[in-house]
């Protein structure tokens, strides 16, 4: 036995202090976040004929109905640019949100095995399908690529902000998904609640309309939800074609960084009971 | 050596486990707690402040166990032990008290878990090794003996979907098997069901434990205690009733509970069954050579099993009894109706004799659970482990081997011949 292992001790005790997140444990199992995004991906879309397709359809038709309702019928502003590239730039990171929330929200439960059988960081479960995301996420960018190259524009170099911006969508839907996966433990509710929350979490968003066809109030109301900050400034590093509203962005980082803390907070305050309740 | 060393490597100190009773389900819908708070505000702030309705699954269980050591945890369902090794594999957690571990755990507790049918043989060994607490150095290093110990090598990259239910088994055994702690925690209770799965798990537990490495084995099989462990610990109600050498000290404690048990007579023992007693199971004895044995058979020997019953109606009734061994697999079943043979009785007492041939039995511990049935349905008396006996050898051929449970369940008349040629 090497002089390292027997230097290992473990503490079991009732109770964790709020802030005691092991910070060294998480690191130790990092692989397994790994393995456990990739298993996401990799089951996603087994025994289905479309296959990894499926991550480009779900953006595209959504998008294609919204053009002929909204930029034909309905006239929508959008920016000065296609409406059919503006809702598409919305619709690629809100479609990341969605997934990735949905997924991490029904984690817990859905992983019910895994906890009443096997320790490991609770917290990688919610975390993973969030992850995971980020590949369907880089392949329905392809299309947004070729149709920025058809209408003709180019990114400036705004776009180096893109992964910062969708590092705080990932931590949005991951906080979000540490408050509700935990919550369903004790309470099925969540099941039923998240799909309808997350359709209502659409209209409130900038995904389908520009923030400016609201009045100033409404705007003011509207910046308060993250997810506003980060779909304006992620279609303003892609296309370039208003400049970046770093204010707003700032507040979303704000709000997002305090939802994602507390969620891990939750989670761990939480954590102690799942294998009993769940 | 350092001072660490010295330690004990797992301290289990004032531990208590509590658990709500009282609830069908455990989780609670927003409504429930709700509307029970508008409904019962006196009970609910008094629920907050603590007074549920609970139960102690552990309470206050101390014990240490030194490196190198092999501790076998005993105790019936329900006594604590799974929620003991849920809690040294941090699944769940305590109510009270700690525990200090001062090396690796693994268990055999939680094979195939995170297998996914939709993948392949070999992305679940991946998978599950990480779940298991594996580096992905450490399970690429070991692939190759983990493929070849679960002998699915031609499956390997087939849906473990498609898999029969006994290579599902061997391969996640195998990846379990190959993880390697310092700690090992082996539920045999969860190995019951497949006795070759069974039998690898307890062979790998050897191996580990003769490599030095600690391991702690929870059992209700006081004879694979006996013949793994250095040290047993009973537990029952949630405490520890004893702790010591399972050959001595915990063999006394247990046969004290036994004559305890089986002091009671038959007639006022618990019933297990839902049972109409229209007629009784009194008494039950066992006869060898036209005297009572109370104590060991000679295997080779015929014997018979005396059953008194009282009826109280007049009842057309079959009896049946079932002979377990150690690990309570069921060595004989027989019931009357399996022949569609039943008495008659009158009000009155009465005694059946059940008459065994040399039946060959392996030498170890058996237990009788008799039972008086009316068709298929009804039970009028059934008594779980009604008798105890054991047999003391089984030396077939005067030669001084006795066959014991470990080496077959029971001794089969054969002959051998060979002949030149095909």
């Amino acid at each position: 036995m090497t002089e390292q292992a027997s230097d290992f001790e473990l503490v079991i005790r009732p109770k964790y202090g709020l802030f005691d997140l092991n910070w060294k444990e998480l690191l130790e199992y990092h692989e397994l976040l790994f393995f456990l995004a990739l298993r996401e991906i990799k089951i996603r879309y087994k025994q289905t004929v479309m296959g990894a397709s499926w991550a480009v359809l779900q953006p595209l038709f959504t998008m294609i109905v919204f053009t002929l309702i909204f930029g034909g019928l309905a006239q929508m502003p959008s920016e000065g640019i296609p409406y059919a590239l503006f809702s598409y730039s919305g619709l690629l990171l809100w479609t990341y949100f969605q997934n990735a929330l949905t997924n991490s929200g029904n984690s817990l439960v859905g992983n019910a095995q895994l906890l009443s059988k096997v320790y490991m960081p609770r917290i990688f479960i919610p975390t993973a399908p969030c992850l995971a995301g980020i590949v369907d996420y880089a392949i329905a960018m392809t299309i947004l690529a070729a149709m920025m190259v058809y209408y003709q524009f180019m990114p400036t170099a705004a776009i180096l902000l893109l992964p910062v911006i969708v590092l705080l969508t990932l931590l949005l839907a991951a906080g979000v998904g540490y408050w509700l996966s935990s919550i369903s433990v004790k309470y099925r509710d969540v099941k039923f609640a998240l799909p309808f929350f997350i359709q209502l979490l659409m209209f409130v968003s900038p995904v389908i309309y520009p923030t400016d066809i609201l009045s100033e109030n409404l705007q003011w109301l509207l910046s308060l939800n993250p997810l506003t900050g980060l779909l304006n400034a992620h279609r303003a590093v892609l296309l370039g074609h208003v400049p970046v509203d770093y204010v707003g962005l700032a507040i979303s980082a704000a709000i997002t960084l305090a939802i994602f803390f507390s969620g891990i907070l939750y989670l761990r305050r939480t954590e102690k009971y799942f294998a009993d309740l769940v | 050596m350092t001072s660490r060393n010295n330690k004990p490597i797992i301290e289990v100190k004032h531990l208590s486990k509590e658990y709500q009773i009282g609830m069908d389900r455990t989780y609670k819908r927003f409504t429930e707690s709700f509307t029970n708070a508008v409904r019962h505000p006196v009970r609910t702030l008094r629920g907050l402040t603590g007074s549920k309705e609970t139960f102690w699954a552990l309470k206050d269980v101390n014990f240490e166990v030194e490196r190198g050591e092999v501790l076998g945890i005993i105790g019936r369902n329900g006594a604590g032990k799974s929620t003991l090794l849920k809690i040294l594999s941090r699944i769940t957690y305590p109510t009270e008290g700690e525990i200090v571990m001062r090396g690796r755990v693994g268990s055999l507790l939680e094979v195939g878990t995170g297998f996914h049918p939709e993948l392949t043989g070999r992305e679940n060994i991946y998978f599950n090794g990480a779940i298991l607490g594996m580096k992905k150095r450490e399970i690429e290093d070991k692939f190759e003996e983990i493929v070849k110990f679960s002998g699915v090598e031609k499956f390997l990259d087939t849906p473990v979907k498609r898999y029969s239910s006994g290579m599902n088994v061997r391969l996640a055994f195998s990846v379990a098997a190959h993880l390697d702690p310092e700690i090992l925690l082996v539920d045999e209770v969860l190995a019951v069901g497949d006795a070759e799965f069974q039998k690898k798990c307890l062979g790998k537990m050897g191996e580990v434990a003769s490599e030095g490495r600690t391991v702690i084995f929870v059992s209700h099989n006081m004879g694979a205690v006996k013949a793994l462990c250095s040290r047993g610990v009973v537990l029952d109600e949630g405490t520890i009733r004893v702790v010591g050498d399972p050959d001595t000290t915990i063999d006394q404690y247990l046969n004290k509970i036994h004559r305890e048990i089986y002091n009671v007579p038959l007639s006022d023992r618990r019933r297990d069954k839902p049972v109409s007693l229209r007629a009784k199971i009194l008494n039950l004895e066992i006869v060898s050579e036209k005297t009572r044995v109370i104590d060991a058979l000679d295997g080779t020997k015929p014997f018979e099993i005396h059953l008194t019953i009282q009826a109280f109606k007049q009842v057309r009734l079959a009896v049946q009894i079932e002979i377990r061994n150690d690990s309570r697999t069921i060595i004989l079943c027989s019931s009357e109706l399996q022949q569609n043979k039943t008495f008659e009785f009158k009000p009155g007492i009465y005694k059946i004799i059940c008459l065994l041939r040399p039946s060959l039995l392996a030498s170890g511990e058996y237990r009788i659970t008799c039972g008086l049935a009316v068709g298929p349905h009804e039970w009028i008396d059934y008594v779980v482990d009604a008798h105890q006996f054991s047999i003391k050898e089984l030396d077939i051929y005067h030669n001084g081997f006795s066959l014991s449970q470990r080496d077959a369940v029971f001794h089969v008349n054969h002959s051998w011949e060979v002949q030149r040629g095909v």
